[in-house]
């Protein structure tokens, strides 16, 4: 079990290391409703957190402040130790943050390298090097395990949903983020391809690359997960390493906000 | 460490294997440029053994003569075809390029050939980057802003030759023998012979270093057979032009022969508009927004400005178009129908396989679309149908070609 290796060897880790993304009191009201009040989060090199809460519990909020859609109201926002205003999803892609929204932001009438590189083609004397980034895109692809497009020169609308999330994170470690937002990944997806995109997720763990992952489906989050954060009616019920939780003490903190008895 | 799989095409190692793929990808709706080339085979097949005189020498020199206005504007219509967008102000703008041009070429003003069509030309691209201004940054919708291009560029076609003392009954001709022999000069004999080799050369060498380029990086390669099949099918179409050219078109007492210069004009436009749209940041922007602005935007792009440039280069082209005109008619009045010279740039587009939905199309199906127009013309013309059965059959043709890029826009939406 090389994960639950690794997850142990992170969990050590995290007292020592500064953590990569920190909100500290972070808040966020949209006119008289408080969206997310006090929040605070620590995510770590490599570590998968899964943010889980019911709907309506702000967790599309919460990755749309981090990920500079939206400014807080309130608290701060630390990026590897230092202090940071994002303001936009550009001054996020400069710091190292990918988001993946649910609809993937991809362009169907693109071929993969097209879409991976879309916003940052490398040029040679002036002109698109389709050359290199063939090159870089196939080993990123490969580096992912990723073996199941037919070619990488295919339009991204013959792909499948799993695919398709393959793309878009392939595009996320072409950027060289350090933090990959994923919302809902593997909402509309079949069986294999939910398999697929959760071995995706290891990958980039692996690699050392944080995966902040918002999810509906316990089963995946406890598959995948370093650590669960919940959220409950914007506020952060608490996080917890995945090892020490079971999906009932998940579910009565989703839908309550605290644990009971049972878990002292 | 697996390398993903690649598609059939691109691992094939002989050519039969390549056409077994390709015929593999057509089948799936994939089928490009294919279909109207197949049809505007046809088409000359038909003509031909309706009037053996279709194919003749002097027939085909009237067929390039006239087929450059369409392929230009259709080239312009794709600017806005490929994002989405429409471009209703191509016909007017045309006509106030080849105007302009005329005006100042003509007395009182006498200015030298090529700074009026560069004014044109400048008059042109103003007039489309004010449009292109109003749809990006007011995003207003581009059918509305080039409907008044439309009615706007009508009224100044008519004030200026209004106001233009020197244009007797609404037309001024066009002087200079430069902007004469755009559409309808054409190079001696030799000269065509040496353009054409070393086009040929220049082609067949850029081919070959691509090729290298890539099976040298390790990247999948098409066969070489097919390269070295391409580069034959070029040499051989501009022997084949040349030779039909410079055969006397002329009569038995005047000798007109020699390749028209309208070749390389447009060829020389293909190429660049090609290399825009296939190998610049811009050009992948442009079938990046016309796929999913939403996702062009995510990605950093700045869609307001590449929607601007595209409409700017759409009434440069259609400008282009205009000096075109300009030298097949010899001259220009108030009487041009812009209003249905845009429907033959949308025409052309379309026939030739651009997608009215975004983010399909190349510049050479404008090429392909604009013969075809010009075909239908000329050969039911040779063959004695009027107008009326001339339109009729065109208006079938774009029917059609419409069907299959709503067919197969359905198709790709629906997998």
């Amino acid at each position: 079990m090389a994960n639950a290796q690794g997850t142990e060897a992170r969990s050590k880790d995290r007292a020592s290391v500064t953590p990569l993304l920190k909100l500290s009191r972070v808040s966020k009201n949209f006119g008289p409703v408080q969206a997310l009040t006090d929040v605070e989060l620590e995510i770590y090199p490599g570590e998968v957190v899964a943010l889980v809460g019911d709907n309506g519990a702000g967790k599309s909020t919460m990755i749309k402040t981090v990920s500079g859609m939206w400014a807080p109201d309130g608290g701060q926002v630390f990026w590897e130790g230092k202090e940071v205003h994002v303001r936009g999803p550009r001054d996020a892609a400069a710091l190292g943050i990918a988001t993946m929204y649910q609809d993937l932001a991809l362009c169907d009438n693109l071929d993969i390298v097209q879409n991976m590189f879309l916003g940052r083609e490398p040029r040679r004397f002036g002109f698109l090097d389709e050359t290199a980034m063939e090159i870089a895109a196939r080993k990123t692809l490969s580096d992912l395990s990723v073996t199941t497009v037919r070619s990488i020169r295919q339009a991204v609308g013959s792909l499948s949903g799993g695919q398709r999330q393959a793309v878009a994170v392939a595009r996320a470690v072409l950027e060289d983020a350090k933090l990959v937002i994923m919302d809902e990944p593997t909402a509309a997806l079949g069986v294999s391809q939910t398999a697929m995109v959760l071995n995706l997720v290891k990958t980039l763990s692996d690699s050392g690359v944080a995966v902040l992952i918002i999810s509906h489906n316990l089963v995946d989050v406890f598959s995948v997960a370093d650590q669960i954060a919940v959220l409950y009616l914007g506020h952060m019920a608490g996080t917890y390493p995945a090892s020490q939780l079971d999906t009932q003490q998940a579910v009565e903190l989703i839908t309550t906000g605290a644990l009971g008895k049972a878990h002292e | 460490m697996t390398t993903p799989e690649v598609s059939n095409e691109l691992v094939a190692d002989s050519l039969g294997e390549y056409a077994a793929a390709q015929w593999k990808r057509i089948k799936a709706g994939e089928s490009g440029a294919l279909p109207v080339i197949v049809g505007l085979v046809i088409i000359v097949i038909a003509f031909q053994t309706q009037n053996s005189k279709f194919l003749s020498a002097t027939n085909l020199s009237n067929l390039i003569q006239q087929c450059g206005v369409f392929v230009l504007l259709g080239m312009a219509e794709s600017f806005a075809l490929l994002l989405g967008e429409i471009d209703l102000s191509t016909g007017y703008v045309m006509a106030i390029g080849a105007t302009v041009t005329a005006e100042l070429n003509a007395p009182p003003h006498n200015v030298n050939w090529f700074l009026a069509a560069l004014a044109g030309l400048a008059v042109c691209a103003v007039f489309g980057t004010i449009m292109g201004l109003l749809i990006s940054r007011l995003a207003l919708p581009s059918f509305v802003v080039t409907l008044a291009g439309l009615l706007g560029g009508e009224g100044i076609l008519l004030y200026l030759i209004q106001k233009d003392k020197y244009a007797p009954g609404g037309s001024i001709s066009v002087t200079s023998n430069v902007l004469n022999d755009i559409d309808q000069g054409s190079m001696s004999n030799s000269t065509g012979w040496i353009v054409m080799i070393v086009a040929v050369a220049v082609f067949g060498a850029f081919a070959l270093f691509q090729h290298r380029r890539r099976s040298s990086s390790g990247l999948v390669t098409a066969p070489l057979s097919l390269t070295a099949l391409k580069v034959a099918a070029v040499a051989i179409a501009g022997v084949a032009l040349v030779l039909i050219s410079n055969h006397n078109r002329g009569s038995l007492l005047v000798h007109l022969s020699g390749v028209l210069w309208i070749v390389p004009f447009l060829a020389v436009i293909l190429i660049v508009y090609t290399v825009l749209l296939g190998r610049t940041r811009f050009g992948r922007y442009m079938y990046a927004i016309g796929g999913n602005p939403e996702a062009a935007k995510r990605a950093g792009i700045r869609v307001k400005n590449v929607r601007m440039l595209a409409f700017t280069l759409s009434s440069l082209t259609a400008g282009l178009a205009g000096l075109v005109y300009l030298s097949q008619l010899g001259s220009i009045g108030s009487d041009v129908d812009g209003g249905n010279y845009v429907l033959y740039a949308v025409a052309a587009a379309v026939i030739g396989g651009t997608s009215l939905f975004g983010g399909r199309g190349k510049m050479v199906n404008a090429l392909l679309g604009g013969l075809v127009i010009t075909t239908i013309y000329n050969g039911m013309g040779l063959i004695q149908i009027g107008a009326a059965g001339q339109d009729m059959v065109i208006a079938v043709v774009l029917l059609a070609a419409v069907t299959v890029d709503a067919l197969s826009h359905r198709g790709r939406i629906g997998r």
